[in-house]
């Protein structure tokens, strides 16, 4: 089956808006043959799901959004994730453009780059040309083209040779108007024997109506650099979320993926680090937890090229209700990439008899002197363990709370920053309903 | 109040197959009885069946604690009743520390806004974990994980010596138990004797009685109680073993389904 693509905007109105934008004439055209490439590609393929079937075509129209001055103007909905924050670094893009914009002094002083991605391009447009789509390219498929034709607002971090960053910088993206494009871009360069931490959270508004989120991260750790990127995602019903996260990291360079998949949407995401570089490392995380008819598809890859690189990879997610989810776990080492090591666990708790999970785990391995290993299950809420809690005294409910944070509890109590582990916590018994 | 604990005419079967066929018993607070009975005579059924694990199904009689219907109740009010049950093989849970378990269980049985104090807690699981001799990093460890089969039980020992429950029900807490564990054990026991709780000791061996010394005991066999007595009972057991018993009852096979 081929699947038109239906374009949300023609060429005429994109390059349009790209001059509105003051964009530079490569960018112009990246976007125009991006937009080409969306109407010629198909859709991506996912693992035992029909994205054909999902709701993505909700682009709207990229609309301005009204800059704030003061983090007291910033809508409602965010107000508890940026509160405290007037001092720090902080980014927030609402809809299709960025509205604040904060950088620590210390880190100005430092050489540190925070902004959103249009302003980058202006005052740093070698730095940003050398890195943009080079990680998720256009090519792909229609929703990476897409993105790369469509994305608006965005975020741009630049860390200087041997910089050590150690408050984590921070981002909110929210979408509350469904006739405005969310595409955010997040770009992270850390360059030789640096070290960040980044920190955003994905929220959506009151709305009810459809929205599509195409969104794509990538971050590039120089040698020797230290990449830690945390995301939380908890938009609502309404909002469909598509999510590339890529990273590719050079000699001795480590990257750490924190990923909560808390929305309340259908929701593809795909977190992957290529491992260039010799001694490279990388670790993910992902914890997850499906609600009502939520279609989610999970995918976590890593690709050796380098020697003696490591990666590990854990997904655990809990499903409710009629809650759907397949998840990926990729691990490839290519031939060469000696004395490499990749490992990935996926874990997916069902708590009601309709609720479906599948884990696929996955190792292509073309270099006969590495470690490679793989675990994954699928159960539901073992009924002897509630019984062995109530008779203690402990209801059913707190029964099973307990036992879903359980599940939950040798991922989360990993994470090592303490506020994000509280934060997450939150999300969690928001989305349980507890 | 004073403790009392009632089985009638109790019946129970899991899968179809009844194996518990009519069980009676009466205990008082203050009281111990001992169960004895040799394997798959229906003992550990009969442990489950009192405190109401899902598989087994109770089809005929009554089981009250003081005057209350305990058949009535899902298994967490049986708890909070009062009814406690020391599990012959406890589940393992990934994920949850023992002390939040552990915690979650004392504010079970207290109102909302009243939960007890964390340092009130950590203090009373330190001292009773001093007491059970368990080292004090199992107040961390992950609930049961990894438990060697006496630490189990004598984690199974700290939670009723947390909880305080009225009824005690100890399924085979001796076995797996070095002598100095047995012990300990035993004496755990021994220091909640009280005028208001009542303890149900099943075991297959003299031992845990020498240090624990019962009122009554109790044959278990086809899934009746077939001979009670008082300690000696036990002894003779323990020196002569069931064939005596079953020779006097006209029993040929013990085990539950083949009848007298
Ligand atoms: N799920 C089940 N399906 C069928 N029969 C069962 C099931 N569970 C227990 N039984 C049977 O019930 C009978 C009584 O078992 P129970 O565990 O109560 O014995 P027990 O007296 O505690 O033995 P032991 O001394 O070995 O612990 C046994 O014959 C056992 O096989
Ligand atoms: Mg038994």
């Amino acid at each position: 089956m081929t699947t038109q693509t239906i374009l949300p905007v023609n060429a005429e109105g994109l390059s349009q808006l790209s001059k509105q934008r003051q964009e530079p004439t490569w960018l112009t055209e990246n976007r125009l043959k991006a937009l080409e490439l969306a109407a010629s590609l198909e859709l991506p393929k996912l693992e035992k799901m029909r994205i054909e079937r999902w709701d993505i075509q909700n682009y709207g129209s990229s609309k301005e959004s009204g800059s704030i001055s003061s983090l007291a103007e910033v809508p409602a909905s965010i107000q508890e994730l940026v509160k405290d924050q007037e001092s720090g670094s902080l980014i927030i893009q609402r809809n299709s453009g960025v509205i604040y914009t904060k950088l620590a002094s210390e880190l100005a002083e430092q050489g540190v780059i925070f902004t959103d991605l249009n302003t980058a391009i202006k005052e740093h447009e070698e730095l940003v040309k050398a890195h943009l789509h080079t990680a998720v390219t256009a090519d792909e498929h229609s929703v990476a083209a897409l993105h790369a034709a469509l994305w608006n607002g965005g975020i741009f971090l630049y860390i200087p040779k041997n910089v050590a960053v150690s408050m984590p910088l921070q981002a909110v993206l929210l979408t509350d108007d469904e006739e405005a494009t969310f595409a955010p871009h997040i770009l992270i360069v850390a360059d030789t024997n640096s070290s960040v931490t980044y920190v955003d959270n994905y929220v959506s508004g009151e709305s009810t109506k459809a929205v599509t989120h195409n969104g794509a991260v990538e971050i590039f750790a120089k040698s020797g650099a230290k990449v830690r990127y945390a995301t939380i995602h908890q938009m609502g019903t309404n909002v469909t979320d598509l999510s590339y996260r890529r990273a590719v990291i050079d000699n001795d360079a480590s990257m750490e993926w924190i990923v909560g998949e808390m929305n309340s949407g259908d929701t593809m995401s795909d977190t992957y680090t290529i491992l260039k570089g010799n001694g490279s490392t990388s670790d993910s995380k992902i914890i997850a937890v499906g609600s009502g008819s939520q279609k989610l598809n999970y995918t976590t890859r890593a690709n050796h090229f380098g020697k003696s690189s490591e990666s590990q990879m854990i997904t655990r997610a809990v499903m409710r209700e009629e809650a759907t989810a397949i998840i990926n776990g990729i691990t490839k080492i290519e031939k060469g990439a000696t004395k490499s090591d990749g490992q990935q666990t996926e874990k997916v708790l069902m708590l009601s008899p309709k609720a479906r999970g599948d884990a696929n785990p996955i190792l292509l391995i073309d270099e006969d002197d590495v470690k490679a290993g793989h675990a994954a299950s699928v159960g539901q809420v073992n009924q002897e363990q509630i019984y062995y809690l109530m008779s203690r005294g402990i209801s059913r409910e707190v029964a099973e709370s307990l036992i879903i944070y359980g599940f939950l509890a040798p991922v989360v109590s990993q994470i090592p920053l303490e506020g994000l582990q509280k934060q997450l916590q939150a999300v969690i018994e928001g989305k349980l309903g507890q | 109040m004073a403790t009392h604990f009632t089985i009638e005419g109790l019946k129970a079967e899991i899968e179809g197959k009844e194996i518990l066929k009519g069980i009676n018993l009466e205990m008082k607070g203050g009281e111990i009885h001992a169960i004895m009975g040799p394997n798959g005579t229906g003992k550990s059924t009969l442990a489950s069946a009192l405190m109401g694990h899902p598989k087994y199904e109770v089809t005929e009689g009554s089981v009250t604690l003081n005057g209350e219907d305990v058949l009535e109740m899902a298994v967490d009010e049986r708890a909070r009743a009062g009814l406690f049950l020391a599990m012959q093989y406890p589940s393992e849970i990934t994920g949850v520390t023992n002390s939040d378990f552990m915690r979650s269980a004392i504010n079970a049985r207290r109102e909302e806004g009243q939960e007890i104090s964390l340092i009130r807690f950590i203090r009373q699981m330190e001292t009773k974990m001093k007491e059970l001799d368990m080292n004090p990093e199992f107040a961390h460890r992950y609930l049961n994980e990894g438990f060697s089969g006496g630490e189990k039980k004598r984690n199974e020992i700290l939670q009723m010596m947390m909880i305080e429950p009225n009824i005690v029900v100890l399924d085979e807490i001796d076995s797996g138990l070095d002598i100095d564990a047995l012990k300990i054990v035993a004496n755990g026991v021994n220091a909640m004797r009280s005028e208001d709780r009542g303890f149900l000791i099943i075991t297959h061996y003299q031992r845990l009685l020498n240090y624990v010394k019962p009122d009554f005991v109790h044959v278990m066999m086809q899934g009746r109680i077939v001979k009670s007595g008082g300690p000696e009972l036990a002894e003779r057991l323990e020196a002569e073993g069931y064939d005596w018993v079953k020779e006097e009852l006209g029993i040929e096979d013990e085990t539950v389904g083949q009848e007298a």
